[in-house]
């Protein structure tokens, strides 16, 4: 690692500021990825702007259908939410099953998010539950803010402060994991709401990151059940392919994830 | 001493430092004025250094000396070399390039180092190094060893001509192919030995101490063998003469053979220490282990059995093409030769064996021995194609295995190996009852009502180890001789230290050996210590490796025991006026037969110290040493049953049974047996389901450089393994044991394999057997 400069800032307007002060300042949330970059000498920011100890990102608040995670919300706080899982078990299911024990206590959702890992759980669970990321500045849809490998709508400076989203009638979430990383080699979150929109967002498959898929969207608005998915071809030309799965096996790997989802869902 | 001494299952003396994180590792060494190196390693698999410009990096903070290659050979440090000489089939000796320990002008590995940089820390080094400027040529690379012997592919070393080490034969080639001609029936296979990455938990390090007042060198390092790494670098790396480098190979983290190698960091850390004045730490990272620890396996073999029409094995040819990678490192040229071939018979009786081997430089970091280190290659070549013969004849795998079953010992071997003892029947007996294997088929049934494809897999494994009779393997090639040496210290107070030349790094030869001394002498085990590691405590001993430190390191402990025991006996006949006959040693007693009149161990000690009365002419004290040279390699065999379901929807394969049925001979603690099975089998089921080493074949990066992509098994990918253990005592070691070490290993991959190509009806089918490749089969196999 290289050196660098370690701030705790006290508050989302301290944050900010501290980071605009810097040459070339990194927001440091759970670090899961930031810190493993920088001890590969990877990424070399000048300055961290530790975000966990602020209060404002802190803590899950559920209102009836509606649920505000804040952005420095651990996995573990999202699996273990008593509020959460009464309002949407499955993003508490995905949660748990994210990293090892030491990654769900470290690791944050903000983070996840910023971050957007091709192969990270969290993007699929905002796709399809039509989650918003609030921000310092604005409010941004998931489907506009995830949009690219490592890329999001995130400006210079802006830092994400929570995400929302309105709790769905049904949700689940299958993920098959890569045998060496654990990370999602392919996974699917379905979700469905009481109006009977559904949404199929599919992680760690698209070679342009997370993904909806419309045909599967289709078919489960007809009828929600796992066999509602048989017929549908997943077009492998779009997705992945890497020394541990090609794009054929992947392809398949949506549909029986898909499927599984709404089994668990 | 039931509870303490031979078979029983006593609970290890070193885990208490291990498990509270008190253990002593090379890289918790530290010495005053101790600094810290960095290695600049190539980013290329194949180029030409055109020049290193170190003077930017010079000037950097914290910066002691940054050295090269040149300045390493104007001060004579040798090549790194390989120890064991092989000849091909046309009398030529094998072809050794030159393996700089720091390259100067080529470099043939991602991975090779160039340079060392020596600094007040470790970031500082770092930083430095990064500071180098190399400007490098870059050179084509080849890392598949059947396209690196193609026409027109990269040359790595002028000495050898198409990447081609040696091209070697064993067996009668005639008897075979004319088995072949007559054959009723010839199976015929390809099979591919994956490349293995090694993973020992702790990585090296060596710390290098130049002490300029004495001229004398002291080495941590993380060694299996620190008498072989001092003779070594003495005589053959001229780091200096042996009396003047002290070796240490303190707590290491596990081993599993890429630690009996000297690399380039030990040799350049001694030599960096002198030429900078300060003590040199270096500690590899995860990433630089994967780049440069000695990888394991890389075969790719062509084989044909042949049968007559009773099923009977008549005759086996193979064709075997073996990845040494960039260099020839320290015991490279016999893993696929002489731990390799000369087990081909297997557990079969098999009248004409020929085996070709031919040994290949390419872009990748050098291969060696790997926990059963040419057997499993064997194994899994031998029971991948019986499963298949089997298959192709219709008959039940364990019908064809004992049909062919070696049953009378000894049992000469076309290839070599003598085996001097065994009951192959009696595993298999023990491996199929215990797997209910008659109940496969409801059990399948039962399996398919759930979607599942279940599938069942055995494999009959022999192999060879307690390495070896010294003059047998230096007739085959070998540089130095494997006996083994130990020293009996009893203390004036009867306490003991075993000074042995094996070394321990995981395998509990500080609980093992006290037992052994506990089960002669009645005394405690915690009134023994085991002391190895160290060259100035421990006399000349050749490590361990290849399962041999029960075999021969506690033989030699035995012959060192039974001249103790012979002089104590002397001395209580003495004072208990007996005939030296008579006495008897129990429960921690030497006693007349047959009378009440006993002394205690501890005074027998006492009066061969104080030497008040001895028996005339003898001399005072109680301290034996003894060399051990096996007569012969020791044999375990067994049978080992995989059960496995697989999903066919997403090729997932789950290990649903796994059964284990060893012959170890004698076993002296059965938990600590088991659980070098079990490592073993896990390493086994990682090498069929999950662990590839790979190479871009386009520029040689590595690409599985990380965990994030190097699969390694995890405790959730494996099931409890069901062992058992059969006892046919090995007749050549004074104990009857035999290794226990690689068993796992090397039984295990073949199974599972057979298994999964049973369950989804497609023998096509390459380790590691990864849910994109089983699904692909499985496909392809409907």
């Amino acid at each position: 690692m290289y050196a660098t400069n370690y701030h705790r800032a006290s508050s989302v307007q301290d944050a900010v500021k501290l980071k605009s002060e810097a040459d070339e300042g990194k927001y440091l949330s759970g670090g899961m990825t930031l810190i493993a970059t920088m001890k590969q000498r990877l990424a070399a920011p000048s300055d961290l702007v530790d975000l966990r100890h602020i209060p404002d990102l802190k803590g899950i608040s559920v209102n009836g259908k509606s649920v505000r995670i804040g952005a420095a919300a651990t996995h573990f706080d999202v699996a273990s939410s008593v509020e959460l899982k009464a309002a949407c078990p499955a993003i508490c299911d995905l949660a748990h099953h994210i990293g090892d024990p030491h990654v769900r206590h470290m690791g944050t959702i903000g983070g996840s998010v910023a971050n957007n890992d091709p192969a990270a759980d969290y993007p699929a669970a905002l796709l399809a539950l039509d989650a918003v990321v609030v921000t310092n500045a604005r409010e941004i849809k998931a489907a506009d803010f995830f949009t690219g490998l490592f890329e999001t709508a995130l400006e210079e400076g802006e830092m994400i402060v929570a995400v929302t989203f309105d709790a769905p009638a049904k949700a689940g979430y299958a993920k098959f994991r890569n045998p060496a990383s654990r990370y999602a080699m392919t996974g699917v979150f379905v979700a469905r709401r009481d109006d009977g929109d559904v949404r199929v967002a599919v992680t760690g498959a698209g070679a342009g990151g997370v993904f909806r898929h419309s045909g599967m969207e289709a078919a489960l608005a007809a009828s929600w059940s796992p066999d509602a998915l048989s017929g549908i071809a997943v077009d492998p030309s779009d997705l992945l392919s890497d020394i541990h799965a090609n794009a054929e096996y992947r392809a398949n790997l949506v549909k029986v994830m898909a499927k599984r989802a709404v089994a668990a869902a | 001493m039931g509870v303490e001494g031979i078979g029983a299952s006593v609970a290890r003396k070193e885990d208490k430092r291990f498990l509270t994180g008190k253990g002593r590792y090379t890289d918790d060494m530290s010495v005053p004025g101790m600094k810290y190196a960095f290695f600049v390693r190539s980013p290329y698999a194949h180029a030409r250094i055109k020049s290193i410009d170190m003077s930017a990096a010079k000037d950097m903070p914290g910066v002691i000396g940054i050295l090269e290659g040149k300045q390493l050979q104007a001060d004579a440090i040798g090549n790194i070399i390989c120890g064991w000489m092989i000849h091909s089939k046309d009398g030529s000796p094998m072809k050794m390039g030159a393996w700089r320990p720091l390259a100067h002008e080529t470099v043939r590995y991602v991975g090779d180092a160039v340079a060392i940089v020596v600094a007040d820390s470790l970031g500082e080094a770092r930083d430095a190094a990064e500071a180098v400027v190399v400007d490098y040529e870059v050179l084509p690379a080849v890392t598949e060893a059947v396209k690196a012997l193609e026409a027109g592919q990269p040359q790595l070393h002028p000495e050898a001509p198409n990447n081609l080490i040696f091209d070697w034969q064993l067996g009668d080639g005639v008897a075979a192919d004319t088995a072949i001609a007559e054959a009723a029936h010839v199976t015929e296979i390809t099979l591919r030995n994956n490349r293995l990455a090694p993973n020992p938990m702790e990585p090296r390090a060596t710390l290098g101490i130049y002490d300029s007042a004495e001229d004398h060198y002291t080495c941590y390092t993380t060694s299996q063998n620190p008498h072989v790494a001092r003779l070594v670098m003495s005589a053959f790396y001229n780091v200096a003469p042996e009396n003047k480098l002290r070796v240490i190979a303190p707590d290491v983290g596990g081993g599993f053979g890429s630690k009996i190698y000297i690399y380039p960091e030990e040799i350049v850390c001694l030599w960096a220490s002198k030429k900078t004045g300060v003590p040199v730490k270096w500690t590899c990272d995860r990433t630089e282990a994967f780049l440069t620890d000695a990888h394991g396996r890389d075969h790719v073999s062509t084989v044909k059995m042949a049968f007559d029409k009773d099923n009977r094995i008549t005759g086996l040819k193979v064709d075997t093409i073996a990845n040494l990678g960039a260099y020839m490192s320290l015991f490279s040229s016999a893993v696929p030769t002489y731990l390799y071939a000369t087990l081909l018979s297997g557990q079969y009786a098999i009248p004409a064996i020929h085996a070709n081997v031919r040994t290949v430089y390419t872009n990748t970091v050098p291969v060696d021995a790997y926990r059963g280190a040419g057997r499993p290659e064997a194994t899994y070549l031998l029971e991948r194609t019986m499963e298949t013969a089997a298959r192709e004849l219709g008959v039940s795998p364990a019908e064809l295995r004992r049909k062919n079953f070696v049953r009378t010992f000894p049992y000469q071997t076309p290839v070599i190996m003598n085996y001097d003892a065994g009951d192959y029947e009696a595993s298999l007996e023990a491996a199929m009852a215990s797997a209910d294997w008659n109940g496969f088929a409801a059990r399948k049934a039962e399996a398919a009502g759930r979607g599942k494809k279940r599938g069942i897999g055995m494999s009959c494994y022999i192999e060879a180890c307690g390495i070896a009779p010294s003059a047998a393997v230096g007739s085959l090639g070998a540089g130095v001789g494997l006996w083994e040496s130990a020293e009996v210290r009893v203390n004036a107070v009867g306490t003991i230290e075993v000074m042995t030349g094996s070394h321990s790094h995981g395998q509990g030869h500080e609980t093992t050996f006290a037992q052994l001394v506990a089960d002669r002498l009645g005394i405690p085990i915690d009134n023994v210590n085991i002391v190895h590691g160290d060259t100035d405590k421990v006399q000349m001993g050749m490590g361990t490796y290849g399962s041999r430190s029960g075999a021969v390191g506690m033989s030699a402990v035995v012959k060192a025991l039974d001249k103790v025991e012979a002089k104590a006996k002397k001395i209580a006949a003495h004072l208990m006026e007996a005939d030296e006959s008579d006495i008897v040693i129990e429960n921690g007693e030497l006693k007349v037969a047959g009378t009440d009149k006993a002394l205690p161990w501890f005074q027998v000690a006492l009066a061969a110290y104080t030497a008040h009365n001895l028996p005339a002419g003898m001399e005072p004290g109680l301290k034996e040493g003894a060399f051990y040279d096996p007569s012969n390699f020791t044999f375990p065999a067994g049978c080992y049953i995989c059960e496995v379901e697989v999903d066919p929807e997403t090729g997932v394969t789950e290990i649903v049974q796994f059964v284990a049925a060893d012959d170890f001979g004698n076993i002296i603690n059965p938990m600590i047996v088991e659980g070098q099975v079990h490592g073993g089998i896990a390493q086994g089921i990682g090498q069929a389901l999950l662990e590839n080493v790979q190479y871009d074949p386009q520029n040689g990066q590595l690409i599985t450089a990380s965990y994030m992509d190097y699969a390694m098994p995890r405790a959730d990918d494996l099931p409890s393994f069901k062992l058992s253990h059969q006892n046919t005592p090995c007749p050549s070691n004074p104990l009857g044991i035999k290794g226990c070490g690689e068993a796992g290993a090397i039984g295990s991959p073949p199974a599972l394999i057979n298994a999964i190509t049973d369950a989804i009806g497609n023998n096509n089918l390459t380790m590691p057997a990864t849910p994109q490749k089983v699904w692909a089969a499985l496909n392809a196999a409907n």
